[in-house]
């Protein structure tokens, strides 16, 4: 793998998780490196998200360790608060905040963690959503912009952060078939300038062009990591191997 | 040409417009309809007619109150001669303009705080400014201002106060509440709902006693209380509880996607709930919110029985003063029409404040 020997940004190691008595995340170990484009994909409830929210203390696992740029995740809520700003996440439902305008919910972060001026948190979410193209909904409320604009101005609004990884948890799922390409672009172009991403997706396309691992999951387990080339030509397992028929077509 | 034809044909249904249209469609649309109006119009013409006579014909507005028992219409005099009584109590009568005036004020910043371009911090201050002349209004005893103690008090005024106070008080500690009781911290939920749950477990009316009987009891020897305050504590109590079940009832309508979002961006627990999940929450509640506030202002009539001399209670002193006796239906009236002119503000102006809020989404 071409970044192998860049430095590690996250590393989890021997991670266990349960809800209640189901054991949901099985012994999970992952390294990703600086500037590495991951996507995982597996059956539904294979426990995909479970394991990136776990990576933002979304969720609480268990057992084992899970490690984001030197800050292990404790109970500590300081170190909790260290890697959320070091962590972007990008949601299924976009998750903007309905009672903001689109500007309003890009300065959040910036003013009210990062303790930026005002001035200065403007500027910035201008500049990126000039970057994911929607300047012109700025004063806009998100209930007013179509699915594909508002997962843009979710993205904008992780940018904002400035954050070292982003994860991404089936961006594109709750889209309309028509703007799930302008979100890809997006996210196509946030790969090309290095952007170290974790993207939970079953858009293989996606997956193809730009992903340097590709890690399926099934029952709770990495059953599959590989490059794209060998994962989807050559699979070594037989349950990726049924799971990539049921979806390529 | 065709296409002119196609939109003549296809243009939208033609409403009829003006009065006649409109009452064909509501009034007299089917049979059925109509015999109801015809019903309805019977009985308006019975009752309308007389109350119309009381109230205004053969009304009397400035006479005795012996002259007044030999007509058949309602008394006004009874209230011409009595509203100042009615709407100050005891409050020394040639100090009644400061009551008056603390009530002005307060309408006009009411007035003022509709708009919601007005929402700053300017404003805020300029409420509690108008807060602190009403204070110095009702007390005096600083700017030259004859001192008047608070068990002088009585009549709208007091109203106000108790139920404006309450409220005021009571909101943030409902939200307060409602958050505890909404907490992951296993020790403040359960004093939350033991508190909520105690609380709205009994009337007003036994707060009130116990708030009049058994606060004594807590304070050290020789530390009194005045019984306006300790009826006050009561209301803030009792409207807290209620309040609190509502803002609930609001956090439950937030998605857990808006906490998950919120806490991602790294916002910390009090970030989050004072930008993203009470602004949401506090909005969609606004209905029930108001409906306790007028409760709050409502019950306060409940004060009487602490001895103090609200609205109500001045309104029932008035008619049990011997020249007045047998007048109560123009008391009541009276203040009927007081109560609701609040009432009916209060819900005109969360109405107001909804539309503002609901601009953009
Ligand atoms: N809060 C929870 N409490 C109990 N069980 C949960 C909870 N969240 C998820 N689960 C269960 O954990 C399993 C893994 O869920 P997860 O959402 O991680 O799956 P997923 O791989 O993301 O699936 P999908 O493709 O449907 O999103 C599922 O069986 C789900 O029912
Ligand atoms: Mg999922």
């Amino acid at each position: 793998m071409e970044n192998s020997d860049s430095e590690i940004i996250i590393q989890i190691t021997n991670m266990h998780k349960w809800f209640g008595d189901f054991h949901v995340l099985k012994d999970i170990n992952l390294a990703v490196h600086k500037g590495e484009r991951i996507v995982v994909c597996g059956p539904s409830g294979s426990g995909k998200s479970t394991m990136i929210r776990c990576i933002n203390r979304l969720e609480e696992h268990e057992r084992g360790r899970i490690v984001v740029d030197d800050i292990e995740i404790t109970n500590d809520m300081k170190n909790i608060d260290q890697i959320r700003a070091e962590v972007g996440m990008v949601f299924q439902q976009f998750n903007l905040f309905p009672h903001m305008t689109i500007l309003e919910n890009l300065t959040l972060g910036p003013k009210w963690v990062q303790k930026h001026s005002a001035n200065e948190s403007e500027d910035l979410a201008m500049k990126y959503l000039k970057r994911v193209r929607i300047v012109e909904q700025a004063h806009k409320y998100p209930g007013q912009l179509s699915g594909g604009q508002q997962q843009r101005a979710a993205i904008a609004r992780s940018l904002c952060m400035h954050p070292k990884v982003l994860l991404f948890d089936e961006p594109t799922s709750a889209l309309d078939p028509e703007m799930v390409k302008e979100v890809l672009d997006v996210m196509i172009s946030l790969a090309e300038e290095g952007m170290t991403m974790i993207v939970v997706t079953h858009e293989m396309g996606f997956a193809k062009q730009v992903a340097d691992r590709v890690i399926f999951m099934d029952e709770g387990q990495i059953i599959e990591e590989n490059i794209p080339h060998i994962f989807f030509n050559d699979p070594h397992h037989e349950r990726t191997r049924l799971f990539l028929k049921q979806i390529l077509p | 040409m065709i296409n002119n034809e196609v939109t003549d044909i296809i243009g939208p249904p033609v409403m009829k417009n003006g009065w006649g249209a409109w009452i064909n469609r509501n009034l007299f649309s089917s049979w059925f309809n109509t015999v109801l109006t015809a019903i309805c119009l019977y009985t308006l013409w019975l009752i309308v007619p007389p109350l119309i006579k009381w109230f205004f014909i053969n009304a009397h507005w400035n006479i005795p109150a012996e002259e007044c028992r030999l007509g058949d219409g309602a008394c006004w005099s009874f209230i011409v001669h009595n509203f100042r009584f009615i709407l100050f109590g005891f409050y020394p009568f040639e100090h009644h303009w400061r009551p008056a005036l603390a009530i002005l004020l307060f309408g006009i910043i009411t007035l003022v705080s509709i708009n919601k371009n007005w929402w700053n911090r300017k404003l805020m201050y300029l409420w509690l400014v108008t807060f602190l002349g009403m204070a110095i209004l009702m007390k005096g005893g600083i700017a030259g201002l004859t001192p008047v103690t608070a068990d002088r008090w009585g009549g709208l005024p007091l109203t106000l106060i108790l139920s404006v106070t309450g409220i005021l008080f009571a909101y943030p500690a409902g939200i307060l509440l409602a958050l505890g009781r909404c907490s992951k911290m296993v020790g403040i939920r359960a004093i939350c709902v033991g508190y909520i749950e105690l609380i709205r477990g009994v009337p007003l009316i036994s707060l009130l006693f116990m708030a009049s009987v058994m606060f004594p009891l807590f304070l050290p020897d020789g530390v009194v209380i005045n019984k306006l305050l300790r009826a006050q504590i009561a209301i803030i109590l009792f409207a807290a509880a209620y309040l609190a079940e509502t803002v609930r009832g609001g956090l439950q309508t937030i998605p857990k996607g808006q906490y998950e979002a919120a806490s991602a961006l790294g916002l910390s627990y009090f970030q989050q709930m004072r930008l993203i999940i009470l602004p949401q929450a506090l909005k969609t509640v606004i209905p029930s919110t108001v409906n306790i506030f007028i409760s709050t202002f409502k019950d306060t009539s409940l004060v009487v029985i602490v001895a103090l001399f609200d609205l109500l209670a001045t309104t029932k002193a008035s008619l049990a003063n011997p020249e007045w006796l047998g007048f109560s239906r123009e008391g009541y009236i009276f203040v009927a029409v007081i109560y609701f002119t609040f009432c009916f503000s209060m819900s005109r102006f969360s109405i107001n404040i909804e539309k503002e809020l609901n601009r953009g989404y």
